[in-house]
Parts: C-alpha cells; sequence; structure tokens
C-alpha cells in the first residue's frame, strides 16, 4: 500500500477539513471513493484541539499537590500557616532543608546509617531482582520444558496478590527462616517480584530465536549466550525492572519486619518527621520533597525504555 | 568402551523413545537441566515469598493460631465468626466494595482514556504529559499531602477555597466526617491510580500498527471514536488483561492512604477497608488465623473480579 511512511507532520486541506497526511490511501468521501494523500480522516483538527485542551486542564489538577509540596519545602514557617492558604511560595527560603539537615544531624542514629540502609535495600534487591528474573524469563520464553507454562500462570495468577494482603503468613516465614529484624527480610522478598518477571519475559519475545539458534551452532555456552548476547539485547526491560523495583524498595519503610533503630530505612526517618506535625513542619515539608524528586528524577532519565518495555505487557490468552 | 557421557546420551535416547511416560517425561526434564537451573533462584525465591504466602493464609485460615502456641484446627469457625459476629469486618468489607468500585474500574477506564488522549497528541509532547500524569504513582507516600489539603480546619486548602468563595461557612470536617470520608479516599486513590498499567496502555497504543488504522479508515471508520471502538481496544486486549490485574490488585489493596489520612482506627469505621482489619488481627491482635481467614476471602474476591473482567473484555469490539 503505501509507498512513503511519512511522519505524520505535514497537514493537508482537503474538503473543507485539515487532516494529517500519513501517506497514500483511499478515502470513501460522501463523492465517492477517492486516492489521496492521506488516510488520518478519523481526526478532526477541532477534535484534537479539544483534546489537548481537556488533558492540559486534567494535568493541571494531577499538578496541584505535587506543585504544593514542592513549594511548601521552600516556605518559610509563617507562609506555612497563612490564611487563606497559598500555594506558590512569596519568600523562598532554604531554612526547611537546613532545619531538616539539623535535625538529621542531631538523631539518635546517624541518618547516614538510615541512608546506607536504604541505599543497601534498593542496591542488592534490585540487582539480584533483574539477574535472577532475566534468567528466569529468558529459559520460560525461549525452552518449552516441562512446566513452564504452569510456572508462568501461577506468575500472572500471583501479579494480583500485592506484598500488603501476603504480608502475615510473609511474616511467619521470614520469622521461621530467622530473617525478621534484619535488612534480608526486606531484599529477599523483593527478589521474587512476579511483576518483574512478567514484564522481562514478556520482552524476551522480541529476542529472534534465530539469534539463539546460531549462537548455539557457533557452540556458544548457555552462560555466555545469556550475558554476553540475551542480556545486551533486552537491556530496555531491565531498565524498566530497575526502575520498578528500585521505586518500590526505596520507598520502604520495613515497619514491620525490622524493630532495631539502626537498621530502619530512609523513608522511616522521614515518616517520623513528617509525623512530628507543626513543630516540624518546614522540616517535613523538605521530607516531602526529598521523597517525591528521586523517584521522578529517575523515571525521567528512563522514560523511553520503560515505554518500550511496556509495549510487549499485553497477557495474550 | 563407550565414555560417560556417550553412556547417558544413548540412556536418554532409549527413555525418550520409551511407552512409559513418566520415562519419556524424565528425558524431557533432563533435555532441558540447564532451563531449570537458570529458573531455579527465581523460582525458590518466588515459590516461598510470594505462592507459599498465598497457600498458607488458605490453610491458616481454618485454625487459631497466635504464633505463641501451636496453631489448632477449628474448622470453619473463622469464617462463621467473620459472616456472624464481626460487625467491623462487614463494615470494612462494605467499604472495601464501595472503594474498590469507585476507584478500581474508574481508574482502569480513566488510565486507558488519558493514555488515548495522550496518544492522539503530537509526538514531541507525548512524553511530558505521560510524566505528569504517571507520576503521583511513585512519588514515595506524598498522598499524605491530600491530609494538608483536605485538612478539617482552616487552613486546608479546600476548606479555605470553599470559605473563600463562599460555598460553605463552617470549614467541613473532611477526614473526620464519615459523610465525606469516602469521598477524599476515592479522590486521593484516583489521583495515584495511573501506575503500571496507564504506561502499558501508553506503550501498547504507541506500538500499535498504522496499517489497521489506514485499513480501517478505507473500510468506514469515519471518526476517532469508531477507530477507538472496533480498531484500538480489540488490538489492546492483552493490555487491557494485564492493566486489569494492577486495578484490581490496586483497588483491594487500598489501607495504607485511610491509615495516613483518617488515623487508624477511623471516626466510626467509615474508612476502616479489609485490609486494614486484616492487619488489625494480625498485628495488633496476633489472631493470624483470624487474619488469614480474612485475606482468603479477600483472595477469592479478586480472582472473581479477574475472571468477571475478563469475560467482560472478550465482549470488546463486538
Amino acid at each position: 500500500m503505501a509507498a512513503r511512511r511519512a511522519n505524520g507532520g505535514d497537514l493537508l486541506r482537503l474538503a473543507g477539513r485539515s487532516v494529517r497526511t500519513l501517506g497514500e490511501g483511499y478515502v470513501r468521501t460522501r463523492s465517492g471513493i477517492r486516492r489521496t494523500f492521506h488516510v488520518r480522516a478519523t481526526r478532526s483538527a477541532s477534535g484534537n484541539l479539544a483534546n489537548l485542551l481537556m488533558l492540559a486542564i486534567f494535568s493541571v489538577l494531577m499538578l496541584v499537590p505535587m506543585l504544593y509540596v514542592v513549594n511548601n519545602a521552600f516556605k518559610p514557617v509563617d507562609e506555612l500557616f497563612i490564611f487563606p492558604p497559598r500555594i506558590f511560595v512569596q519568600n523562598p527560603t532554604l531554612d526547611n532543608l537546613r532545619d531538616l539537615a539539623s535535625i538529621l544531624g542531631n538523631s539518635w542514629v546517624p541518618v547516614t546509617r538510615y541512608l546506607f540502609n536504604t541505599v543497601l535495600i534498593t542496591s542488592a534487591g534490585t540487582a539480584l531482582h533483574v539477574l535472577f528474573a532475566s534468567m528466569a524469563a529468558y529459559v520460560l520464553e525461549k525452552y518449552p520444558f516441562p512446566g513452564s507454562k504452569a510456572f508462568f500462570a501461577l506468575v500472572i495468577t500471583t501479579l494480583m496478590f500485592s506484598a500488603t494482603i501476603t504480608s502475615i503468613p510473609n511474616f511467619i516465614i521470614l520469622s521461621r527462616l530467622g530473617m525478621v529484624n534484619t535488612l534480608w527480610s526486606i531484599i529477599v522478598p523483593a527478589i521474587g517480584a512476579p511483576l518483574g518477571l512478567f514484564l522481562m519475559k514478556q520482552f524476551m519475545s522480541t529476542v529472534p530465536d534465530s539469534v539463539i539458534e546460531a549462537a548455539k551452532i557457533d557452540g556458544t555456552s548457555e552462560m555466555r549466550l545469556f550475558f554476553r548476547i540475551v542480556m545486551p539485547m533486552v537491556k530496555p526491560a531491565w531498565l524498566a525492572l530497575i526502575i520498578f523495583s528500585a521505586q518500590n524498595l526505596w520507598n520502604t519503610t520495613g515497619d514491620i519486619y525490622i524493630r532495631s533503630e539502626s537498621l530502619k530505612p530512609l523513608p522511616y526517618a522521614m515518616q517520623q518527621i513528617m509525623s512530628a506535625g507543626v513543630a516540624r513542619a518546614g522540616a517535613g515539608s523538605a521530607v516531602g520533597l526529598l521523597l517525591m524528586v528521586v523517584p521522578i528524577a529517575v523515571f525521567i532519565a528512563s522514560q523511553s525504555s520503560i515505554v518500550d518495555t511496556m509495549a510487549t505487557s499485553g497477557i495474550k490468552e | 568402551m563407550e565414555s560417560r557421557s556417550q553412556r547417558s546420551a544413548r540412556r536418554l535416547l532409549d527413555w525418550s523413545r520409551s511407552r512409559d511416560p513418566w520415562l519419556r517425561l524424565l528425558a524431557r526434564v533432563w533435555r532441558y537441566r540447564t532451563a531449570y537451573l537458570f529458573l531455579l533462584p527465581f523460582a525458590v525465591v518466588f515459590l516461598v515469598f510470594t505462592v507459599a504466602p498465598v497457600v498458607i493464609s488458605m490453610l491458616y485460615g481454618f485454625t487459631y493460631n497466635n504464633l505463641l502456641e501451636p496453631a489448632r484446627f477449628i474448622g470453619f469457625a473463622n469464617y462463621i465468626k467473620l459472616a456472624t459476629h464481626d460487625d467491623v469486618f462487614l463494615i470494612a468489607l462494605k467499604n472495601t466494595i464501595v472503594f474498590a468500585v469507585l476507584t478500581g474500574p474508574l481508574g482502569y477506564v480513566l488510565s486507558f482514556m488519558v493514555a488515548w488522549f495522550i496518544n492522539e497528541l503530537p509526538k514531541r509532547i507525548r512524553p511530558l504529559f505521560v510524566l505528569i500524569f504517571y507520576s503521583p504513582s511513585i512519588a514515595g507516600s506524598i498522598y499524605i499531602i491530600f491530609g494538608i489539603l483536605f485538612s478539617g480546619d482552616f487552613y486546608g486548602y479546600v476548606n479555605a477555597t470553599l470559605m473563600n468563595w463562599g460555598f460553605i461557612d463552617q470549614p467541613i470536617n473532611w477526614l473526620a466526617d464519615p459523610k465525606y470520608m469516602a469521598f477524599v479516599v476515592v479522590i486521593c486513590v484516583l489521583w495515584t491510580s495511573m501506575g503500571a498499567g496507564f504506561l502499558s496502555f501508553v506503550a501498547g497504543l504507541r506500538s500499535m500498527d498504522r496499517q489497521y488504522f489506514e485499513a480501517s479508515a478505507i473500510d468506514g471508520v469515519r471518526n476517532r471514536w469508531q477507530e477507538l471502538w472496533y480498531v484500538t481496544l480489540p488490538l489492546m486486549k492483552p493490555q487491557l488483561m494485564f492493566g486489569a490485574i494492577l486495578s484490581i490488585t490496586a483497588a483491594f489493596s487500598i489501607h495504607e492512604v485511610t491509615i495516613a489520612l483518617m488515623g487508624f482506627p477511623s471516626t466510626e469505621y467509615a474508612a476502616h477497608t479489609v485490609v486494614n482489619h486484616l492487619w488489625d488481627y494480625g498485628y495488633l491482635r496476633f489472631d493470624m488465623g483470624y487474619a488469614s481467614a480474612i485475606a482468603t476471602v479477600l483472595f477469592l474476591v479478586m480472582i472473581g473480579c479477574n475472571k468477571a473482567i475478563n469475560a467482560m473484555l472478550r465482549k470488546v469490539g463486538k
């Protein structure tokens, strides 16, 4: 059909409507079938405009709470309690961040310890999750071994059972294994998160079987094939897995499984400051900003590879 | 003399041609032994920390278990108590269903529609909108901010704005008045509902083959809504199923939001959900058997919902 795959940018006026040109095609109009240079006759310019306006209004609503968090972090205390309250800061100040730094600097357990815990949990949990999930996803997608279908069906079903609902039996299992009150209690269960395996397996389907067969004919070992050939090909997917897993672990407060203060992660310490109410409203708002900025910044940096991965995330019957 | 590896290869060949199905299966398993090794590390963690908890919940539901004494089998007593003697559970179940019905389908449809609307925009500005809509779901526990926006005194932004504009004279106690609590929870949950499912929709729409749309335009699809129903939705079915699972999970697991905004327990249990109830019995009263029975009820409801949604998705585009 279309000889030219146009980029969809140029506009063409046809039958009184401006339409996008997307390549050659035939369009049925009131006066009969006619050959045109576009097939995007299903889009009206007014509809496109309405769509943009609606999304813009909607996104302002989505942004309000976040704008508020950002602005609050820079408000002096008198502005935090002004009536009527304002969203936007008048006299921006860094006092809140300084307050937060001094509170954290004077805490019983040094803040570097909380930070270390969170960094350790996030990096160890994410690295092992990506490695193990990729290995499992690779064989589930490429080798029809007995039980592979059943295992994957189990993975899909368990996508539904979030960690909050299984936390009680999990607590029992962790305590039997002697992992309660160690950082392992957060790291290990996160390694087996079904979402990562699911996304990775779906993305593995984009690796052509011929590549794997060719490597095998060349006598490449399984290990080499996986680490040197397959893993580089699914790079967008492991970036996505890193994001999902790291976000989850970065936000973990570990309030059930960890009792020792020196093993608590950073979000727990932050929550304590936030819950101190009016006395620490300034520092609390700085915490809000910190907790929000990290995951969003990571997402901005990796959006395109995440979206590439999610393109294969569908469940086929 | 044949070597060891030759011998085992010949035995394998014999097995795979054997008439005994078990030997044939064994031969296949042995052929894929490396695959099992690759699967093993993930499978162990997954089975122990994701599958076993579900199974244990179902078993413990039939016991009395306080973690100190050995578990005691008590049959259906936990379920009978749930259905007949626990008023708070019934309130929690009602709240959970109300929240799930309001946030689940609404969040699901909203995620898809927003993804679709974004996909209608020129390519360059799409990532910006994706970022704006996706951010709330990853911004940590930032929903706490709704506690300030909906604060019950006149420092709350919503109250202040409504009073400024003259809609109300007295501040509304959003977070403690049972009349308004469900509303605030739903707003807050919807705000964070554009998560992985939303990204899946965005990606699925982006990667769709343009030829389908060209063909459908020739076949007489006249506007974007017809295209959505007859072309886009049927093609998006795999992503829609994935999104449905995530929506169900999110809708039935609401609990942190209600604790952060309305406290625990909330006024007259008006924001008490099944998961709140489960935590109450599990971690405060250490009645693990009862908490497991609650979890089992929740599992069954969620699986039922997933089946119902899949059945509905089969009717899309017809």
